[in-house]
């Protein structure tokens, strides 16, 4: 057997053969095309979120030196379904005040914001819903949108909690839009593509030498601080800190519609986590995949459940930060670091270094200006300790 | 054809969306219409061709505009929605002003002949867009520049809660 | 293929409802976005036109005019805001003085 024919994309040739072979005109051969590709996408996404679900819940679990769910099924494989059984049958809860439209608008605004972003997403070479040359720029408006629904849930549920918590998606979501998209555009002007695909396909060469993270680490920090921020992930979950504003704007929300939150959370971090990987480690790039492409698949789930794994380990490692010390960590540090870097970075592959040579260049460059600003950072935080100030960053354990 | 009919649809749709913007009684109501005709607007721009263009809409207006009209509303709902009607008393003189500014650029539109067909769109737009604006219109992009950064300067300075 | 008069009409429509906006209603806030739905059907005729000529200056100066808007909300989102915290009323027909 010829292994290089194990490719995703001869399935959507061979099922185009057959819409052709039967006699449908091109126009409808696309449209059921795109049907047939979002139904996919969808199934995957709703398949895959109760599996983030059990892995996270497992997780969390064994870090805090738990058992985690072990009831329903093997390892409490099935305690995801029950859940989602449950929810099902929960009473739907309207609060009486509640701006209706609005507040049943909300949940599906939120999931719909995040299957709209996995449609840029390469899962393999060519294996992409919409191979769009404005990727990158896409996945940002796509992202703008969530903050919109939050607030929608926010503003409509009639609650002083839900609307605390709406009032800080929007300074949180906002703030920390900004270092996110400057780290995913320095790897677009390495590349000098938006296309999520080309940036995939860049990467390749040297046996994962080609991979972003390697040239610019303290570009992916960024992006994976800023990441974490944009998930609503522990450290920087205070869009729902519980012991602050409860639950924060989904407060109201009960059964299905509180579910479909959940699910848009868990998905959102899942995409966050799968352009990590597209961008900085190379997405479907790994050995043999060009002999193989169906390898391809295998490399890119591989390393964004890995960053998806780190995402949980931190969440169940670290404690939350306060509001005011989330923000002025944003403003302060990760905006500046993350436009100096941009300006650093466009000069030296203006230089017109040979690609070895520029790689160094540039690993140095982001090396020299993470320490740079580590340096800076504890200068401050030592300073502001001593003046019995507000703590500048977040504050280490002294021991 | 199929373009024809999404127009169509994506038309009504942003001219109720900018009816209910202008008509609604609810502020927050008002907003979301408005996020709503933002976004006819971003698929109308999707069909002529200016995928960047429509891009920078939806994070423009929508994620940032948008949201923050929005803020300002939650920040200011205790003076919202008192005293009566949301309208002023001229409203008859205004809907007669602005439906004559319709007819007025109506007939202007309908004076001007574009021909039958349009020129094609070049296909690397984005990368004659980036070029265009560090070239020929580096100036108006370097003075937008300065302005956003007056703008912000100055909406720190005027928001900023004075402690006396 | 949709004629340019189309476009070019509907956004003479969406500017006429801002302007009816602007003049009609009492609330700062709507007022402002009546004044952004206005610039909306503006870039809205500018990019018709570009897509017409084939010529990319129309969504060059689609940037600017969204610059402008951002830096238009910015500060009279913050002179609303102002606004409320000294006279407490976010209604235009009460922000009559020019000097408090």
């Amino acid at each position: 057997m010829d292994l290089s024919q194990l490719d995703l994309r001869l399935i959507g040739v061979w099922f185009n053969n057959m819409l052709a072979g039967a006699g449908l005109a091109p126009g409808i051969i696309s449209l059921i095309n795109w049907v047939v590709g979002a139904l996919l996408l969808l199934i995957f996404a709703l398949t895959l979120a109760i599996a983030l679900i059990w892995i996270e819940r497992k997780l969390a679990a064994r870090l805090q030196d738990r058992l985690g769910p072990n009831r329903v099924g093997p390892y409490g494989l099935l305690q995801m379904v029950a859940d989602v059984l449950k929810l099902l049958t929960k009473e739907d809860i309207t609060p009486l005040e509640a701006d209706r439209v609005t507040y049943n608008l909300a949940p599906a605004l939120a999931v719909f914001q995040v299957m709209m972003a996995m449609a840029v997403i390469p899962f393999a070479n060519g294996v992409i819903g919409a191979d769009v040359n404005i990727g990158v720029l896409y996945l940002m408006a796509i992202g703008s949108v969530g903050a919109m629904a939050a607030l929608m849930a926010g503003w409509s549920s009639n609650n002083k909690y839900a609307l605390v918590g709406g009032f800080r998606v929007v300074a949180q979501l906002l703030s920390y839009e900004i270092p996110l998209v400057m780290a995913m555009l320095i790897p677009v002007l390495v590349a000098g593509t938006m296309r999520m695909n080309g940036l995939a396909e860049a990467q390749g060469g040297w046996f994962g030498l080609g991979w972003y993270v390697w040239t610019l680490p303290t570009a992916f920090l960024i992006f994976f601080i800023a990441a974490l921020a944009e998930g609503e992930r522990a450290p920087f979950d205070l869009l729902e800190a519980e012991s602050e504003i409860v639950a924060g704007f989904n407060i109201e929300y009960s059964g299905m519609k509180f579910a479909w939150f959940y699910l848009a959370f868990f998905l959102n971090s899942w995409v966050l986590a799968a352009v990590g990987a597209t961008i900085f480690l190379g997405g479907w790039q790994g050995p043999f995949v060009a002999q193989i492409p169906a390898l391809g698949v295998i490399y890119f789930i591989a390393k964004t459940l890995l960053l998806f794994f780190i995402q949980a380990w931190v969440r169940a490692t670290f404690p939350r930060l306060r509001i005011d010390q989330m923000m002025s960590f944003c403003w302060k540090v990760l905006v500046p670091m993350a436009l100096l870097l941009f300006i650093a970075v466009a000069v030296t592959l203006k230089l017109g270094l040979p690609q070895p040579v520029q790689g160094v260049a540039l690993l140095g460059l982001n090396l020299v200006i993470l320490l740079a600003t580590l340096a800076l950072v504890s200068r401050a935080q030592k300073r502001s300790v001593g003046a019995g100030k507000r703590a500048f960053a977040p504050e280490l354990p002294r021991l | 054809m199929a373009q024809q009919a999404l127009f169509l649809i994506m038309a009504v749709f942003t001219l109720g969306m900018a009816l209910g913007t202008v008509t609604s009684r609810n502020i927050f109501h008002s907003a979301l219409f408005l996020v709503g005709s933002f976004a006819g607007v971003a698929v109308i721009y999707f069909l002529l061709e200016a995928e960047f263009v429509g891009v920078a809409q939806i994070i423009i207006y929508i994620g940032a505009i948008a949201t923050l009209i929005i803020f300002a509303i939650m920040l200011s709902r205790s003076v919202t929605g008192q005293n009566g009607s949301p309208m002023n008393r001229q409203w008859a003189f205004a809907a007669l002003g602005a439906a004559l500014l319709f007819a007025a650029l109506a007939w202007l539109f309908s004076r001007v002949d574009f021909g039958s067909t349009a020129q094609p769109v070049p296909e690397d737009a984005i990368a004659l867009i980036g070029a265009g604006l560090v070239t020929e219109y580096v100036i108006p992009f370097e003075v937008a520049s300065i302005l956003l950064l007056v703008a912000l300067v100055g909406a720190i300075l005027i928001a900023r809660e004075r402690h006396s | 293929m949709v004629p340019t008069h189309y476009y070019l009409i509907l956004a003479a429509i969406i500017f006429s409802m801002g302007a009816l906006g602007v003049l009609v209603r009492r609330n700062a806030l709507i007022i402002f976005m009546c004044v952004e739905m206005m610039l909306n059907a503006v870039n809205l005729t500018l990019v018709a036109l570009a897509n017409q000529w084939g010529n990319l200056s129309g969504q060059v100066f689609v940037f600017i005019v969204m610059a402008v808007a951002a830096a238009e909300v910015a500060i009279g989102l913050a002179i609303v805001m102002a606004i409320v915290r000294h006279k407490d009323t976010i209604n235009v027909e009460e922000i009559n003085l020019l000097k408090w």
